[in-house]
């Protein structure tokens, strides 16, 4: 069962008369459960296909499908409900919320968002902090983490509304290689735990050899998918 | 636990500096308002009380144009016995009237054996129009009140009359006056007291008992030349004056004119314009406080807005409903401008006690050592707050609905 399914995509940015065709036609189905990775030259098109994934951007052509649901026609407002239940993200620059603690930024989406009840939300919250190995550091701020840490935080927020697919644009391209693979190890043991597909971005090949499927993409092309032996 | 108003809290806190200087803005100006509106709000009372209890009473009933000649006091202009039943039934049907006081006036001759001068006399029944004008007799600042106000026989004079012709209490003065038809008649009067002068209408006038002023008069009937009217409210002046405009209204004359007129104090006194120009400055006031709270509470959050696009990115993109996020940036507007208002009238509050404290006194017209009191009433506090927050609202609004109709994508790329 594919998660994600993508006919034909095409998105063509236009400003003013200049046409930028970001992504010229791509094809190619994500099973759930993926540990995938779009990888590629900058320039290339990855976040553009990331955004049109994560109903953040919308096709200009072709058919795009997430969880069994046509993402295309979305309007904004469709699209942010569907994102509320749906997608997780990691964003390159972490973007916790400064103001809130680690905690409050991991129960974010919970209260403002899902709207959970508080027993819930306290169960789910420790377990996840547990996972991240935060649990000792739940009331710092962010401005008082490292970039690691933070993403491990960010790894959490994405994950605590249960979403099938989580997205994370160059997840890695902030932290040093070590903590680049602690990060990747990190969302793959969640994989893993919840079965959830994470898709993310990469022009690191070190970070790139870690995911179980890859689509290499140049000038908006799809020119190659790699797919690791034991996962075939 | 935590939610909308914790995040917009925590986000006012984030710019210390800038939302204390802000809340402070808006405290200064809550606070001029509130000290101006009490200050100016407790003079006005206390002008506008001076100038009906002292002498004008709250609305005054005349026959028709009395009252555009009333500088020569015509006796040609008087109500007859029947008309002035008229008025007193209508004055019993009216709620809200609390005296009311039938008056003669009239120009006379006064002499003290040795000098003659003008008089403009005010005769009254002494104690209704002392339950009318209540500081009238507080004014005799030399001799005494008798039968409620001026006894038969005596006459309080103006104290500059009793100056000028040195005229004291107990002494016996002649006043001469000339009726409607022209035959002059004379009477002896012992001065009871002396009235200090007040500004306005009538404040120089000298008081007799309404029976010796028909005596000297040769009045056969009991006609009058005004009845003064107190109301037991000073804010239901306009309402009473318009429901005896309209009890009498309907009474006509032989050529189908009508008989009567009826004038609140703001007509017939020239301070009314000063209580209007205090109403005028007092709103104002009110226009600039409003200018202040829209500029600075849609300055800071218009920056708010402008400074925190790449998170309002994250949490659209995380999937934050939009009302939400409008919920977010107004609260924290309208966080603003509660808090300007509790300071503002926290301040306030302490700055009047501070003035009331302090006794300060001013002067008016000719009576001086006026208590300044300065006094706040919890509508005028309800009042205020309530622009500030209305105006926090309408000031975070528009930044607010910008922020909610945001395209995370867009946002989310801003640098
Ligand atoms: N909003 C936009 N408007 C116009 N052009 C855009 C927009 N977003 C992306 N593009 C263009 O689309 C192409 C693909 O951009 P994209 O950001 O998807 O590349 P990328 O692979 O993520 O690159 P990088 O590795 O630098 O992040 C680029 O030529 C870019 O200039
Ligand atoms: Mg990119």
């Amino acid at each position: 069962m594919s998660i994600i399914t993508a006919r034909a995509v095409k998105k063509t940015y236009v400003a003013g008369d200049v046409e930028v065709e970001a992504i010229r036609g791509v094809d190619f189905d994500i099973p759930a459960g993926s540990f995938a990775a779009f990888v590629g030259p900058s320039g290339s098109g990855k976040s553009t296909l990331l955004n049109m994934i994560g109903c953040l951007d919308r096709p200009t052509g072709g058919t795009l499908e997430v969880a069994g649901t046509d993402v295309g026609g979305f309007t904004p407002k469709q699209a942010a409900a569907f994102r509320a239940t749906t997608i997780g993200f990691i964003f390159q620059d972490f973007n916790l919320l400064p103001v809130l603690t680690v905690y409050e930024n991991i129960e974010y989406p919970l209260v403002m968002v899902q709207k959970r009840p508080a027993d819930e939300r306290r169960k789910r919250i420790a377990a996840l902090l547990e996972d991240i190995g935060m649990a000792d550091q739940a009331g710092k701020l962010p401005s008082q983490l490292s970039g690691g840490q933070k993403q491990r935080v960010a790894v959490a927020r994405a994950l605590v509304g249960s979403p099938q697919v989580v997205l994370a644009d160059e997840p890695t391209a902030n932290l040093d290689t070590a903590t680049a693979h602690r990060i990747i190890d990190l969302m793959r043991r969640m994989r893993d735990e919840f079965g959830t597909t994470f898709i993310f971005s990469t022009h690191d090949p070190k970070v790139m050899a870690e995911a179980e499927t890859t689509f290499e993409l140049e000038d908006g092309r799809l020119t190659r998918t790699t797919q690791e032996a034991s996962h075939v | 636990m935590f939610s909308v108003l914790k995040i917009a809290t925590r986000n006012l806190m984030r710019y210390r500096r800038r939302t204390l200087l802000t809340a402070l803005l808006i405290t200064v100006g809550v606070m001029a308002v509130l000290l101006f509106v009490s200050v100016s709000g407790s003079f006005k009372a206390m002008m506008v009380g001076q100038i009906t209890d002292s002498m004008l009473g709250h609305v005054q009933v005349h026959r028709k144009g009395y009252v555009a000649s009333i500088d020569s006091l015509p006796l040609n202009l008087n109500l007859k016995p029947g008309a002035v039943a008229k008025v007193e039934k209508a004055l019993k049907d009216i709620p809200g009237v609390a005296a009311s006081s039938p008056r003669v006036k009239f120009g006379a001759m006064f002499s003290n054996f040795t000098e003659t001068t003008n008089i403009r006399l005010n005769a009254v029944t002494p104690d209704r129009e002392a339950a009318t004008v209540p500081l009238l007799p507080k004014r005799i600042s030399e001799g005494t009140v008798e039968e409620g106000l001026v006894a038969k026989g005596k006459i309080l004079i103006p104290a500059l009359l009793a100056k000028g012709m040195k005229v004291g209490i107990g002494d016996t003065v002649v006043l001469v006056a000339t009726n409607r038809d022209g035959s002059v008649n004379g009477r002896t009067f012992v001065v009871q007291g002396v009235l200090d002068a007040i500004s306005g209408p009538g404040g120089r006038d000298g008081t007799i008992h309404i029976d010796d002023a028909r005596t000297l008069l040769r009045m056969s009937e009991g006609e009058i030349s005004e009845i003064a009217v107190r109301v037991s409210d000073v804010g239901a002046v306009n309402r009473v004056t318009a429901a005896l405009e309209t009890a009498l209204g309907g009474e006509t004359n032989q050529q189908g004119k009508p008989v009567f007129e009826v004038h609140g104090w703001e007509k017939l006194s020239p301070f009314a314009s000063i209580a209007r120009m205090i109403d005028l400055l007092t709103l104002f006031v009110q226009v600039i406080l409003v200018a202040i709270v829209l500029v600075s509470v849609m300055n800071v959050m218009m920056m708010a807005v402008f400074e925190r696009i790449r998170e309002i990115g994250t949490i659209a993109a995380i999937g934050t409903p939009p009302g939400t996020i409008l919920a977010l940036f107004l609260t924290e507007g309208v966080l603003l401008g509660i808090v300007g208002a509790v300071i503002g009238t926290a301040a306030s509050l302490i700055a009047i006690a501070g003035i009331n404290a302090a006794q300060l006194t001013f002067q008016f017209g000719q009576q001086d050592n006026l208590p300044l009191h300065a006094a706040t009433n919890p509508g005028s506090i309800a009042l205020i707050s309530a622009i500030v927050i209305g105006v926090a609202v309408f000031g975070s609004l528009q930044p607010a609905w910008r922020a909610s109709r945001m395209d995370p994508n867009t946002a989310l790329r801003h640098v």
